[in-house]
């Protein structure tokens, strides 16, 4: 059992976990990500690695509450333990000194490339970090990523924080100026990666997304998690699940994302029957 | 008394009932129809059924047991050689193996020893098994089994009764591998047999560490230089699932199926919403592949709701690599055959899901390297199934993540462990490996026999090592 040692509520559905985790720990590194199930009926949940503490023996793991499963997961509460979590599961993000790199990362996706930013920094990179969110309310990390950036630009869609615009704007603005960009790593959704990966494609810099699809097992084993790099079929949990965004094809991801659409009310409604909502008790 | 050239039947559902249900479709042998079968065992000295058993289980001697109504014995008898007998009286070809050696089978039917074997193994376990956990040396040497399919588990059951501390270390969130994400509920019942079994060795002294994935969690030199075992065996299976590479194969609606048997069986996607994971199975399926694995897809789609399932297959019915059993069950429960067909796109909607499967129609020419006829496309044959589901059933290959992580571990061009036959012995010292990540895709027994194998080379190179 995996228990929870610590739980906090990042932004409105926005969770953090800090878990007791000492082999996962040992060796996670950014980019990496892991598979939890709350209980023997849960489904298997990937989660990207938000964060490690190899002396304390845990991993930060932060979660939007988008489903059933992962409102379920919302619910439980510190003391409590994850009955599985396996990892770390797919390739490393691969960290080196290279230059200037953009960090950009999009809601939820501002939790993973948060290491990611660390790292390249650590690595002696100059790190300019874009993150960026619906409104302020639900903009996570913010002090994080100040702390691990030479530069930290925001952007809100309503501007009620940072610059009101997406994420593309200042990240064109800084390919358009004198520095020399070695690197865009971009996490978020994947309209937003398309998006990220369209605007630097003119300029030829490298850019690095990481796919969360749909995955059972996270060992290669489904092939449920297929996505088209360059027009060749990969699996994103051992092949990634870091890609080079100017091959990915992300309409496809984004088709294969909606596979359980419908599912997803009938499990919605039997978690919410099994009196675990919350919704109409306050 | 005339000896009956017809083996006793086996009871089973009706396949109307069954094609509705998850419950297993055969029901076993009552006492009394184990012990008449057993009869018909002529108890030859020569023992010609041994040959073909890949564990070389004393056949006539446990079916004498059964004849005799000392099950006890019988068991005792079976477990010398093999420790997941229900597993194996289930899921063994016995059609190509001990069964096909009877001398019986030269002038009618075979002795029915795969049901025997089942029976024994279910008495025991129904009527409660005693296992005594076995005692250990303090300095007994340590084994870490990687994969906990059938390779893995015969080996971890072997190598405990010679006295080493075994540690099984699984992937998944359950151990069994195959046993538990691919073979069916129907076909093989996951907490009754396959856990049951697993519960043996654990009560043997088999320590078995789930959600470990070997490769990442703990690599193969760390497990030899760190955590303290002397000898590794490799287990890991065929576990990559093979794809068509036609066009449309990512629509939405298109499983391997690896995919579509994880989320039934593992997953118990059968049971949504209770159980969190979800399937979609439409009304119309097609099965691309001739295999069990083949056969176990298009039997869970008709148990989980399709109107309509087809396997497709590019040659004729006699090459169906699949147990005849298994055919002839699918057959009984209504799965239709398009047999010489074979796909040539997936064709899907404007919102990315399947409509149709394109098809040709195939014949036989002259036979391959396989020894099997070639088919060969009928030319002007296109035409369209109607399905909106389909599961790729063509073949699974070595799951990379050890060979990639291991320095010293040779591979073959397909990415399949380089071992010894015989031995198991790989490139890399200490580090042995068998079953399907060895040989590529084939059978349960086949793997326990390299399972056992391997045992026995671990426990002559563990003596040597301490001897040096």
């Amino acid at each position: 059992m995996y228990k929870i040692l610590v739980k906090k509520q990042l932004a409105p559905s926005v969770k953090l976990f800090e878990v007791e985790a000492p082999l996962i720990a040992k060796k996670a590194k950014p980019g990496q990500f892991v598979i939890l199930r709350i209980n023997e009926d849960g489904e298997r949940i990937p989660l990207t690695i938000a964060d490690f503490n190899r002396e304390k023996g845990t991993i930060t793991l932060i979660f939007q509450e988008v489903g059933a499963s992962t409102v379920e997961l919302g619910f439980l509460k510190e003391g409590d333990a994850l009955l599985d979590l396996v990892g770390p599961l797919g390739k490393a993000t691969h960290i080196e000194k290279i230059g200037t790199v953009v960090c950009v990362g999009g809601g939820i996706g501002i939790a993973p490339v948060y290491p990611i930013a660390r790292g390249m920094k650590e690595a002696g990179n100059e790190v300019i970090s874009i993150i960026g969110a619906r409104t302020e309310d639900i903009l996570i990390y913010e002090q994080e990523m100040a702390a691990v950036s030479d530069e930290l630009i925001i952007t809100t869609d309503d501007g009620s924080k940072g610059l009101k615009a997406l994420v593309t704007q200042p990240l064109k603005e800084l390919l358009d100026s004198d520095k020399t960009i070695s690197l865009v790593v971009a996490i978020g959704p994947v309209i937003m990666m398309k998006f990220v990966a369209e605007t630097t494609r003119p300029y030829g810099v490298p850019t690095v997304v990481s796919l969360n699809p749909i995955m059972v097992d996270g060992t290669g084993m489904c092939g449920g998690c297929r996505v088209s790099i360059g027009n060749e079929n990969k699996f994103a949990c051992v092949d990634g699940p870091e890609f080079d965004g100017h091959k990915v094809d992300f309409d496809l991801l984004m088709a294969r994302q909606r596979m359980y659409k419908a599912h997803e009310k009938q499990h919605s409604d039997h978690v919410a029957g099994k009196g675990g909502c919350k919704c109409h008790s306050h | 008394m005339s000896l009956s050239l017809k083996r006793h039947a086996m009871p089973e559902q009706d396949p109307k009932v069954r094609a509705k249900n998850f419950a297993e479709v055969t029901l076993g042998y009552t006492e009394e129809l184990a012990q008449s079968e057993a009869e018909r065992c002529l108890q030859c000295k020569t023992a010609p059924c041994r040959k073909g058993c890949p564990v070389e289980i004393d056949i006539p001697a446990f079916i004498k047991h059964i004849k005799e109504g000392d099950m006890d014995a019988s068991i005792a008898k079976i477990k010398e050689a093999n420790g997941l007998p229900a597993v194996c009286g289930r899921v063994c070809p016995q059609e190509e193996q001990c069964e096909k050696y009877c001398v019986l089978a030269k002038k009618g039917e075979s002795v029915a020893i795969g049901r025997l074997e089942r029976y024994a193994a279910d008495y025991a376990r129904i009527k409660g098994e005693t296992v005594t956990s076995l005692e250990y040396a303090t300095d007994a040497q340590k084994v870490a089994i990687v994969g906990s399919g059938p390779a893995g588990l015969s080996a971890a059951g072997d190598l405990a009764k010679m006295g080493y501390k075994v540690t099984v270390f699984e992937a998944l969130h359950l151990p069994g591998g195959v046993l538990m994400y691919g073979i069916p509920e129907f076909r093989l019942p996951k907490d009754e047999v396959v856990q049951a079994e697993i519960n043996n060795l654990r009560k043997l002294g088999v320590e078995v560490i789930v959600n470990a994935v070997i490769g990442s969690t703990f690599t193969i030199d760390e497990l030899l230089e760190e955590e303290g075992f002397d000898a590794v065996f490799i287990g890991t299976g065929a576990g990559l699932p093979y794809f068509m590479d036609v066009p449309g194969e990512n629509l939405n609606g298109v499983y391997s199926a690896n995919e579509f048997l994880t989320r039934c069986n593992l997953m118990k996607a059968y049971r949504f919403p209770q159980s969190g994971t979800p399937i979609h199975v439409g009304k119309r399926v097609a099965v691309v592949g001739g295999g069990n694995v083949a056969m176990d897809g298009a039997r869970t789609a008709l148990r989980l709701g399709a109107e309509h399932v087809s396997i497709v297959y590019r040659r004729s019915e006699k090459e169906l690599p699949a147990r005849l059993e298994e055919v002839h069950h699918a057959k009984e429960e209504g799965i239709d055959f398009q047999l010489l067909t074979a796909p040539t796109a997936v064709l899907g909607n404007k919102d990315g899901w399947v409509t149709g499967l394109q098809c040709v129609r195939m014949e036989l020419g002259e036979p391959d390297a396989s020894g099997r006829r070639r088919p060969i496309e009928v030319p002007n044959s296109e035409f369209v199934l109607d399905v909106d589901t389909i599961i790729i059933a063509i073949g699974q290959g070595p799951n990379p993540l050890v060979q990639s992580t291991t320095k010293g571990l040779e591979t073959n061009r397909k990415g399949n462990i380089n071992a010894d036959a015989e031995t198991g012995a790989t490139s890399k010292p200490g580090v042995f490996a068998g079953g399907d990540i060895v040989t590529g895709a084939a059978t349960v027994i086949l793997a326990m026999g390299a399972g056992k194998k391997a045992a026995v080379a671990i426990d002559k190179y563990l003596q040597e090592k301490i001897d040096r």
